[in-house]
Formats: C-alpha cells, sequence, structure tokens
C-alpha cells in the first residue's frame, strides 16, 4: 500500500499494464524511426502549424539547392528536413511507448470461450465474442471471465494480475461494492454468474488500449491554448522574415531565400512545437506507469489545477483498521487487570481491532495468550447488544460501547465507577474509540482504539499546503473523533458524518467557489460525486457505476494516489510551459548568429553584432539551424520524461523554472552555436 | 542639474496624480462621482441611454465603431468645406480629399499625425470644432475601452461590460474637460497665445522684412493636445515654438500631463479590480521601461553629434542640433521619450536630428507597442495583452492553468491577446515593405541608404502605433502616404481595440476563481519581470531586423556600439 509513499515509482511501476521499458528501448527506437519518416505526409503535418511552417521552408530551400546547388544550400535543406524528422520522432516515441502497452493488452484479451446461460438454465458454451450485454455467464476456478460484468450469483478470488500487476486475488461477490469483474481476469476459486454488462469491444480493456495507444487523443484545454500562442509566435516571424527581402532591397543588397527561410524556421518556436504532442502522450503514459488509467488528457490537466482534494479517511490517511493502543483502568483497578480481562474478551475476536487487543496486552503487559476450550462460550458482537465478549462457565466478561455496557452492568447489578464517564470523554477527544471492558458486573476500565494514521502522509499534505491545495478528510466518525485524526493527519479541514449527499454539497459548494475538486471513491453511492467532482478517481475495485461516473480509474485501488495524479497534472503543464519559455528564449542568440551574416556584404558595420565569431556568414547561418534541429532530439528525454517537478509554492517553481529554462534559454544556444561553428570549420565545411 | 531636479519634480507629481488621479477616476468609471449630474442627465436623455442600460462587449464595440465611423466622417467633411465656415480669418480653402482622409482618420485613432502644416492649412473652426474634438473624444474612447478590460477583471459572471456613452460621458465631464481648463488656464497665463484674430504682421524695421506671424486660439489646444496623448499641435513646430510652449514652467507641465493619465490608470485598475498592488506591478512595468529609454536616449542626447564630432568639433552641451537651446539636449530627450511612448507624438525639438542613439530610442520606444505608458486607455489596455501572455507561459511554468485575477486564461484569451499583440509589428512591417517596394513610398524620405529607411520606417511605426510622432526628413502629404498612412493608423487603433474588447466580455463572463499558495502571482517582481520580457521579446524580436538596416547600422557605422 504505501509504495505510493515513496518519492518516485518509475521503478516501482513495473507491473501489469506498466511494462518497464527504458526511455530508449531498442523496439520503440526503431518503430520511432520509421514512424518519423511516415509522419511526413502534409496531411499530418497540417495539424501541428510550426512544423508545417517548417516543412513549407524546407521545401523552398529544397527548390532552391535544386536550383542553385552548393553546398550551404544543400546543408541547410537536409538539416531542415531533418528538424521535420526529429519533430515526428519524438512523436512516433511517445505514441511507441502506448502502443507497446496495447500490445501487452491485446495479448491478454482472451478469445476464450464463455459457458453461457440460457433463460431456461442450461448452459451453453459460445466463443466470448459472441456475448451481448445482458447476457449471463457462468465462471468456475480456472475459468478466465469472458468479458466486463457483475457477479449476480455467488462469490469468488479472482486474480486481477493481468490488470493491476497486483498478484494476490482479490475476493468478488454479488451485491454490495465488490461485484463488478474485470473480462480477462482470471476465477481461481468457487463458482460466479455474471452479468454481461459490456459490449463487445466496449470492455475496460478495450478502452484501455484506446487510452494508451491514444488512438482518438483530443488537444486538452491548455494544449489548444499553447497552440494558438505558439501559432501566434508563428505568424508574427512570417512578416518579419519576409519583409526583410524589400527592406534590403532598398538597401541595395539581396538576400538569400535559402537564409531567410533559415532565419524564419530558427526564430518560430520550433522546440516546443516539435516536443508539444510528445509531451502531452508521455504525460499520459507516465499515469499509465503508475497504474492510473485516465479517461481523456483533461482529466489529467484538470488535476493539475485541483485546489480541493476529498479524501476517504478510511484507506486513504488511516491504514483502515483501528488499533489498540491504551488501556485505561477505572476504579481503582490496575492496568495489568485491564489488559488482562481486555484480552480475554478478544481472544474469540478475529477482527483486525480485536487481534491488536491481544497483542499490546501481550506486548506491554506480557500476558500469554490463552487457549480456549469448550467452557468458553463466545458471544459475538451485535448491532442491538453492541458488545462482544467470552462467557467462561458463569463468568461473563464483556467489552462494547460505554452506554451500552453500563445498560448492561446496570442489568446485572453491579455500579459503574465514577471516574468511567471521564475517561472515555477523554478518549473520545482524542480522536479514538473507548471499548469499555467489565467482568460480569465489576467495571474494569477502558480500552483506546486508535485510528493509525498512514506513515508519511502528513509530510505528503504538508506538500499539498506549499502548493495551495486544500486537503479535506472524508469521514463517517463524529466530529469529535475527526477533529482529532485530522489534526494528527495535518489535514486542513474534515467532513465528519459523511453521508453521499453531504459529500456532495461539499463539492459543488467547493465549485461554486472556483475551486476544482478531486475525490476518489469506489461505492456506488460515490457515482454522483464522482461525476460531480472535476477529477473522479474510481477504485478498480469498486463498481461499475463507480467507475463509469469517475474520470480516472485507479488499478492499485490506493486512494492515496490522488495526490500522485496532482503531481502527474502539474507536471505535464510545468513541462510545456518551460520548453515554450527555452524556445521563445533561444531566439536572441539565433538573432545574434544570423542577422550579422544575413547583410553582411552591404553593411559590415553589422558585423560588430557578431558577437560569438563565427566564422562566416554560411557557416552562422547553418549553426544556428543545426543547433536549432539537434536541440529537439536533446530535448526528447525531457519531454517524455516531464521536467522535474517538486512540491514547493508557485514563486518557487517559477523562479527555478525562470533561471533554468529562461535564462538557461537565453545563453545556451550562444555556446553550442559557438561550439557548431567550431566544429564546421574543424571539418573543413567553411 | 536641473535636469535632475525637473526627474525629481516629475516624479513627485506623477506620483501625487497616480494615487488621486487614479482613485478619482474608479470613482468616476464606478459611477460614484455625481456632482455633475445636472450635465450627465441631459446627455443621456439625448443619446437614448442611461447607467442602468448595460452593454454587452459587442454592443459596446458596435458602439465605438459607429461613433468612430461618425466622428471620421464629421471631421472630413469639416476639413473639406473649412472654406465655407465661419472662423476663417485667413480664408484657407477646403483640405484636399487625400489629406482630409488621412487628418480624419489621425485625430480619430488619437494619432494626430499631420501631413499638413497647422496654420497654413486649418482654419480656426476645423482647429477647435474638428480636431479638438477628436482630441478630447478619442481619449475618453481609449479610457473606455481600457474601462472594459479593466471590468472583464473586476467583474464575475457577468455578461455585460458597462455602457460606452456612459463612460465616454462621464470620462469627458469630470475628467479631461476640467483638467484641460485647469491647464489651459495656466498656458495662458505662462504666456501661449490664445485669440481668434487672425495672423499679425509686422514690420521688421532693422532687417527691412515684414514677418507674418501665425496666432489662433492655441493655449486651450495645448493642454487637451497633451493630456489627451494626441500630440497634434495648432502649429506645424509644436512644442518646440514660444506660442505653444512658452516657458520652462510649460515645457514641464508639457512632459507631466503627457504621463499623467496613462500613469494613473494602473491605480485605478488596481483600484477596481480590489488590489492596489496590481496596480503597482503593472505601473512597474511601465517605470522600469519608461526609465531605461529616458536613461538611453538622455545619454544618446548627451553625446555630441557624431557627424560634428567626426569634424573635430567639440560641444559640451550635448547633441544641439534641432534642438530649442531654451530646453537642451536632455530635457528633448525626456520630452521625446515621454511623447513617444505614450502614443502623443508632440515634440520640442526636432526628432530626425536626434543622435543615432537617441533616434533609435524614440523609434524603439513606440515599436514596444506603446505601453510603457502608453496612450491615455490605449497603453493599459495594450499592457494588459502583454501581461495576459505573460500570465499565461508564467502559470503553465507553475502547472496549473494559468489565471489572472483569478480570471482563467484559456484559449479564448490567448487568441484575443495574441490577436491584439499580431496587428502592430504586422501592419507596421508590411507597410513599410509596401512603401520602400513601390516607387511613390521611395519617393517620400529626403535622405538616402538607412537615414531614409529611418524615415519611412518612423513614419510608419508612428502611424500605427497611433503615436503621430514625426521623424521629419519624410514628405508625407502624398497621395500614397495619406491613403497608406491612414490605413495604418485605422488598423492600429481598431484592429487591437476589437479584440481587446472581446477580451474584456470573455473575461467579465468568467467566474473567479479563488487565490492559493499555487496560484501564480501577478503582484510581484517576477511577475513585472516576465511581462517585461514578453513585452521586450516582442517587441524586440519582431523588429530588430528592420531596425537593425536602419538606427543601428546608422549607430555602427560612426565606429560605436553601445
Amino acid at each position: 500500500m504505501s509504495h505510493v509513499l515513496t518519492p518516485s515509482t518509475s521503478e516501482s511501476a513495473s507491473r501489469g499494464v506498466a511494462q518497464a521499458r527504458g526511455l530508449f528501448d531498442r523496439e520503440i527506437l526503431r518503430q520511432a524511426f520509421f514512424g518519423a519518416f511516415k509522419k511526413m505526409d502534409p496531411r499530418v503535418q497540417v495539424r501541428n502549424p510550426v512544423m508545417f511552417v517548417v516543412l513549407v521552408g524546407s521545401v523552398i530551400t529544397l527548390l532552391e539547392a535544386i536550383a542553385h546547388p552548393s553546398t550551404f544550400t544543400w546543408s541547410i535543406t537536409v538539416w531542415l528536413i531533418l528538424t521535420v524528422l526529429f519533430a515526428n520522432f519524438a512523436e512516433a516515441m511517445a505514441e511507441g511507448r502506448g502502443k507497446a502497452q496495447a500490445d501487452t493488452l491485446r495479448k491478454m484479451r482472451s478469445e476464450t470461450a464463455a459457458r453461457r446461460l440460457s433463460p431456461d438454465g442450461r448452459e451453453e458454451l459460445v466463443p466470448a465474442a459472441s456475448l451481448s450485454k445482458g447476457d449471463t455467464v457462468v465462471c468456475e476456478a480456472g475459468d478466465v471471465i469472458p468479458s466486463d460484468g457483475e457477479i449476480i450469483e455467488g462469490i469468488a478470488s479472482v486474480d486481477e494480475s493481468a490488470i493491476t500487476g497486483e498478484s494476490a486475488p482479490v475476493i468478488r461477490e454479488s451485491g454490495g461494492d465488490r461485484s463488478a469483474v474485470t473480462g480477462g481476469t482470471k476465477v481461481l476459486s468457487d463458482r460466479v454468474v455474471v452479468r454481461i454488462t459490456a459490449e463487445r469491444g466496449h470492455t475496460f480493456i478495450d478502452r484501455m488500449i484506446s487510452l494508451v495507444e491514444g488512438a482518438n487523443r483530443q488537444k486538452t484545454p491548455n494544449e489548444i491554448a499553447l497552440t494558438i500562442l505558439l501559432a501566434v509566435l508563428t505568424i508574427v516571424f512570417i512578416p518579419v522574415v519576409v519583409t526583410l527581402q524589400p527592406f534590403a532591397g532598398f538597401a541595395g543588397a539581396t538576400v538569400s531565400v535559402v537564409v531567410l527561410v533559415s532565419l524564419l524556421v530558427c526564430l518560430i518556436p520550433t522546440t516546443i512545437g516539435a516536443l508539444l504532442s510528445a509531451i502531452g502522450i508521455a504525460g499520459m503514459d507516465r499515469l499509465v506507469q503508475r497504474n492510473v488509467l485516465a479517461m481523456s488528457g483533461r482529466a489529467v490537466e484538470a488535476a493539475g489545477d485541483v485546489q480541493t482534494l476529498l479524501l476517504d479517511k478510511t484507506g486513504t490517511i488511516t491504514l483502515g483498521n483501528r488499533m489498540a493502543a491504551n488501556f485505561f483502568p477505572v476504579g481503582g483497578h490496575s492496568e495489568q487487570e485491564v489488559a488482562d480481562v481486555a484480552q480475554l474478551a478478544s481472544l474469540a475476536d478475529e477482527t483486525p481491532e480485536g487481534r491488536s487487543i491481544v497483542v499490546l496486552a501481550k506486548e506491554n503487559f506480557g500476558i500469554r495468550e490463552r487457549q480456549l476450550d469448550e467452557s468458553h462460550v463466545f458471544v459475538p458482537f451485535t448491532a442491538t447488544t453492541r458488545m462482544s465478549g467470552l462467557d467462561m462457565g458463569t463468568r461473563q466478561i464483556r467489552k462494547g460501547a460505554s452506554e451500552s455496557v453500563k445498560r448492561w452492568v446496570a442489568e446485572q447489578g453491579g455500579s459503574v465507577p465514577a471516574d468511567l464517564d471521564d475517561i472515555v470523554e477523554r478518549v473520545s477527544r482524542a480522536g479514538s474509540t473507548p471499548l469499555t471492558v467489565t467482568d460480569g458486573a465489576v467495571v474494569l476500565g477502558v480500552i483506546e482504539l486508535k485510528d493509525v494514521v498512514k506513515q508519511g502522509i502528513k509530510v505528503k499534505f504538508e506538500e499539498m499546503r506549499k502548493m495551495g491545495i486544500r486537503t479535506v478528510m472524508i469521514t463517517g466518525d463524529n466530529p469529535l473523533t475527526a477533529a482529532a485524526i485530522a489534526q494528527e493527519a495535518g489535514v486542513d479541514d474534515f467532513l465528519a458524518e459523511a453521508t453521499p449527499e453531504a459529500k456532495m454539497a461539499l463539492i459543488k459548494q467547493e465549485q461554486e467557489g472556483g475551486k476544482l475538486v478531486a475525490m476518489t471513491g469506489d461505492g456506488t453511492n460515490d457515482a454522483p460525486a464522482l461525476a460531480q467532482a472535476d477529477v473522479g478517481v474510481a477504485m478498480n475495485t469498486g463498481t461499475t457505476a463507480a467507475k463509469e461516473a469517475g474520470n480516472m480509474v485507479d488499478l492499485d485501488s490506493n486512494p492515496t494516489k490522488l495526490i500522485d495524479i496532482v503531481e502527474i497534472g502539474k507536471q505535464l503543464l510545468i513541462t510545456r510551459g518551460s520548453l515554450t519559455t527555452f524556445s521563445i528564449a533561444n531566439d536572441i542568440a539565433k538573432y545574434f548568429a544570423i542577422i550579422p551574416a544575413l547583410f553582411a556584404i552591404k553593411y559590415h558595420q553589422l558585423g560588430a553584432l557578431n558577437i560569438m565569431h563565427l566564422h562566416s556568414p554560411e557557416s552562422a547561418v547553418l549553426s544556428a539551424v543545426i543547433f536549432n534541429a539537434l536541440v529537439i532530439i536533446a530535448l526528447i528525454p525531457l519531454a517524455l520524461r516531464g521536467v522535474k517537478f517538486r512540491a514547493a509554492n508557485s514563486a518557487a517553481i517559477l523562479r527555478r523554472n525562470v533561471w533554468i529554462y529562461g535564462v538557461g534559454g537565453v545563453l545556451v544556444p550562444f555556446v553550442f552555436i559557438k561550439l557548431i561553428d567550431l566544429v564546421l570549420v574543424a571539418l573543413h565545411a567553411y | 542639474m536641473s535636469f535632475f531636479f525637473t526627474l525629481v519634480a516629475l516624479v513627485v507629481a506623477l506620483g501625487l496624480t497616480w494615487r488621486y488621479l487614479g482613485s478619482y477616476m474608479a470613482a468616476v468609471f464606478d459611477g460614484r462621482v455625481r456632482f455633475l449630474k445636472f450635465i450627465e442627465r441631459p446627455v443621456y436623455r439625448l443619446l437614448g441611454t442611461s447607467p442602468q442600460q448595460e452593454q454587452t462587449w459587442k454592443r459596446y464595440a458596435s458602439a465605438v465603431v459607429v461613433f468612430s465611423a461618425v466622428s471620421i466622417l464629421f471631421t472630413y467633411v469639416i476639413l473639406r468645406v473649412q472654406g465655407h465656415l465661419p472662423l476663417n480669418p485667413q480664408h484657407l480653402g477646403g483640405v484636399g480629399s487625400a489629406l482630409s482622409f488621412n487628418t480624419a482618420a489621425s485625430f480619430v485613432t488619437n494619432t494626430n499625425w499631420q501631413n499638413y502644416g497647422g496654420e497654413t492649412t486649418m482654419s480656426y473652426f476645423s482647429q477647435i470644432g474638428a480636431l479638438s474634438v477628436q482630441q478630447f473624444v478619442t481619449p475618453a474612447v481609449g479610457i473606455a475601452v481600457a474601462m472594459v478590460v479593466v471590468r472583464g477583471f473586476a467583474r464575475k459572471n457577468s455578461a455585460t461590460v458597462g455602457n460606452f456613452w456612459v463612460d465616454i460621458t462621464r470620462c469627458l465631464f469630470y475628467i479631461l474637460l476640467p483638467i484641460a481648463f485647469v491647464f489651459g488656464a495656466i498656458f495662458v497665463s505662462e504666456g501661449a497665445v490664445q485669440t481668434l484674430a487672425g495672423t499679425a504682421t509686422i514690420h521688421d524695421v532693422l532687417n527691412e522684412v515684414t514677418q507674418t506671424l501665425a496666432r489662433g486660439p492655441i493655449a486651450f489646444m495645448e493642454a487637451i493636445k497633451q493630456l489627451g496623448t494626441n500630440g497634434g499641435g495648432f502649429l506645424n513646430a509644436n512644442s518646440a515654438t514660444t506660442f505653444e510652449n512658452p516657458t520652462g514652467l510649460t515645457n514641464f507641465l508639457s512632459i507631466y500631463l503627457l504621463l499623467a493619465i496613462p500613469f494613473a490608470l494602473t491605480y485605478t485598475f488596481g483600484k477596481m479590480v480590489g488590489s492596489v498592488r496590481h496596480g503597482v506591478a503593472l505601473l512597474s512595468v511601465m517605470v522600469l521601461l519608461f526609465g531605461v529609454w529616458v536613461g538611453f536616449t538622455s545619454y544618446g542626447e548627451h553625446q555630441n553629434n557624431p557627424a560634428v564630432a567626426a569634424a573635430g568639433i567639440h560641444s559640451s552641451v550635448g547633441n544641439t542640433e534641432g534642438k530649442e537651446v531654451r530646453f537642451g539636449d536632455t530635457s528633448s530627450a525626456l520630452f521625446g521619450v515621454s511623447s513617444t511612448m505614450t502614443s502623443t507624438g508632440s515634440a520640442d525639438a526636432a526628432y530626425d536630428s536626434f543622435t543615432p542613439t537617441g533616434g533609435l530610442g524614440l523609434l524603439t520606444g513606440m515599436m514596444l507597442g506603446e505601453v510603457t505608458p502608453g496612450g491615455d486607455g490605449s497603453g493599459l489596455y495594450t499592457l494588459l495583452i502583454f501581461a495576459i501572455i505573460a500570465v499565461f507561459i508564467g502559470g503553465l511554468m507553475i502547472g496549473r492553468t494559468p489565471e489572472y485575477l483569478g480570471k482563467k486564461i484559456q484559449a479564448r484569451e490567448v487568441k484575443l491577446a495574441g490577436l491584439g499583440a499580431l496587428v502592430m509589428p504586422i501592419i507596421v512591417l508590411l507597410f513599410t515593405a509596401l512603401a520602400v517596394s513601390v516607387a511613390a513610398g521611395r519617393a517620400g524620405p529626403l535622405n538616402a541608404g538607412p537615414h531614409g529607411f529611418s524615415e519611412i520606417l518612423y513614419a510608419l511605426t508612428s502611424q500605427g502605433n497611433n503615436n503621430g510622432s514625426a521623424f521629419a526628413g519624410l514628405t508625407g502629404n502624398t497621395p500614397f502616404y495619406n491613403v497608406v498612412g491612414a490605413i495604418d493608423m485605422l488598423l492600429g487603433r481598431f484592429a487591437i481595440m476589437i479584440p481587446v474588447l472581446a477580451l474584456g466580455g470573455a473575461l467579465a463572463a468568467k467566474n473567479v476563481v479563488p487565490e492559493s499558495l499555487g496560484t501564480f502571482r501577478t503582484d510581484n517582481g517576477m511577475f513585472v519581470g516576465l511581462t517585461i520580457g514578453v513585452i521586450l521579446i516582442i517587441g524586440g524580436l519582431t523588429f530588430f531586423p528592420a531596425i537593425s538596416l536602419g538606427p543601428i547600422v546608422e549607430m555602427l557605422s560612426h565606429g560605436r556600439f553601445f
């Protein structure tokens, strides 16, 4: 459970769908290489305005090179075409990683036979492909579940490792929130009757395949906005370059078309233009690596914008089970006595709480577990008595809710020690659950059952706070208990005695205030809230309704992962923003390379702007073009991995990125254009 | 030293104006200032509107367009028929059609580019009834449009953005008219000419010549010329003459009036959006760039004229060619930068005679898009366009959908801001390219080579930015430059204004995202730096090739590189 709490999961994600592949897996590289050429189709290119301009430019220089061949014109032409190819390669790389995952999934999609139940109850063997929604099928130990469905009869342990990578089997049973099964998973024991809930081709696995392949990937809102900005930055440079010809003409100079095209390509934001779609695809991929399936890129982006996180207490903030933490004696009894009786009362109690009482008595007071025999009768917990315990002959030992125990003691003719209420109150106030222990009519003391907050969660919430995200704990506990746990875990707020309606109301209230809300859920009653939330992460163990309502599914069913999802969403935007800044900042150095070269003959004075002391006009222009192309390749790993994300407030993140990508973006090309120029000279190219 | 004291006095005066005029203007546009209700009400009745009748951005934009179109027509007709109109003691005939069109477009776009000499072309009626009227209403239109964007940020989930007719009425009666009246009176008291009598004829006995002195209702036009960031003077020599700008005080007040409203509007912005800090951030962007340009240009003018220095003559008073000796080098540079960076274009020296460095300062001051501080209203709304682009890039860098004052900056906002930012560089470059390519355009400049190119580039930059300052040396009153210039001015005004109005509408319709620690801060130094970066990149990167063929070559030709 706690693996997501460790810093990064790129190593730990080697399970299930997320087949660990190195960033430069040879097979992916090979496919991307051919993909880069296939994408040269102008109909593909026109979708990316920046790269389309480069393609058109390379055609112009190609014609020029054919008409007036020279080493320079051919070199420029080749490097411009390479620029387009590099962009295609980046996109193909990102897609290739998804495709590899899709192939793994396809292999898993079984073409097995299904045992369909006809209305008269007979079983018939049909191919899984012929099943339609509403059919019922029988699955027994060893069968692969033919399609998505819901168990309507029986209970079974199911191996879902094919999807989640988790090898431990899970229990699926009819009714309640654990009834959904996924096609392709395997029944390990028992027999269940499943009603098919998905049409062929629309099963969960089918959807996963199309998602990881990015088959119908749509641009996300921020991606659209950024594409517009890039188009603006492309359009504005077209007149800049086009007008240079008449300007030069007025000065009595001529400018070669090849140099003008080179200048244009260097000025338009090719770096980000080339990597933009790769960044988007890689962002989805990073989620898949963590076993989260996002139904749309929009949801991933929204995750970065989330300002309020609604987190279920149980399983997300606390370990899920309450554990005995203390024994408090009352009425002059000793702690030892309380521990002794409490352990007796819990010997037959197989709940995790019961076991923890036995363990605590053993660890703190050395009381050995006693063997039960026929004289011991276990009295189970019921909703009416709200107590459990052990009858040993005439000796009746009970533990339970204070009020119930008090009533029972009174019935036995006993009296309640005066300090009991105080202690019960104190334990409740601390956020724990008090269990009163009594031996017949003699009340001995109180067991404190504590919710154990997950290790490291407080640090996570601290990080969230730094990022300006409010965390709200959702719990069915009373406000007193909730407040104490909220404080211990370090959440900003809590919703106690939460009902589905209250949860829904909270989401709406936050949204009306302009905030984006993320939550996790698994039950059918969570479905409306999951649908209402901007980011609704359904647990894979949850019901079909929940999974359909949310816009992400966590295959590991680990609600804590919501925090990781937020980080991935942010990282996606940061990567785009940083590379845009880098791309624009690069222009300055390119100007200093090209402008002096452009008018070198007419205005030798402009040579003063050649601050890099580039060898010749040709080598200067070519160096800038080569840098412009190579920087795309150099940044592919960054685009695919994403810019390093650190939880911090916005000012700190911005400062860091402005320094690295803004200031760095101004300086880096000066260095590399000079180096490329030196190499060209060394090669005697010029 | 006196230059230093001028600067200190200017900073103090502008600081007070920023605070108090800024807050007063916020009150005016929020409808909290009502002492002239008795004038407002009949005006609204006449226009068939009322402050309660709010407009959508589209209605608002059509009102702007209709009002401006009528203004152009009105101005054009008056100039054409001025020969038949009163107040024409010199019996000047009607103005030619191309020049009338250029002049009408020029004054309605708040450019005040003058392809004519005022004293020999325009009758008093034209100066008062056509040109001065536009000098009052066009800054009001600019400020009104800025208010739409400000309201876009200040309001939430609102379909409307204010009422154009109410906004310009209030702007005129509460802001422009009273201030212009007070300062007009000061100009009169300082000796600026204000008369309806015709030219005066003086017989100079000593030199045995007869001089004709142009005069007219100059002083009151002077105040609105500067206050309204108009720049079109009564006389051809503009503020360099003693009739328009008689004393050191009026020169100081001219500079002050140029900068008063554009700077103060940032306070108005901050006040209306509920965060003066945000106004301070925008002010900082303006002041920092303005300061650098004043320093650069003053430095340039304080140098010897490189050609004079090359002849072995050294002067200790800087470049005096084309300067009014009353004002001198650095003060003229301050006036020039104030005038070019506010889209005003008035002049107390000949800009053509500035050193290459000084001329570069003036030219690039306009190329930044007239945002530092820019014209009345237009400076603020254009700056907000750049701020939105800065917010978008910066916001992405912190991993959130970018937001400015709680308004999410999404595809529509980026599109409109991008459009607004694109217009100016594109028209300036394309029209310059056109001018240098055709014979009619090539015939314009007085000089050949890079300086001739600078003259053409300057003229079209000045008109495209609605500045109106002239580098001189260019013969502008030709059919080609009249028509091309007019189109340049009209696009430079309205092709930016309309996307800006749409932007205001889009912002007003949005809900407000509450601020948190994760919000991109738009009221601190980082934001100021990013916005300056965007302004310099859009202005610098788009014009660098062009200026490298003009002023930069000139500068480097004298063997110096600054």
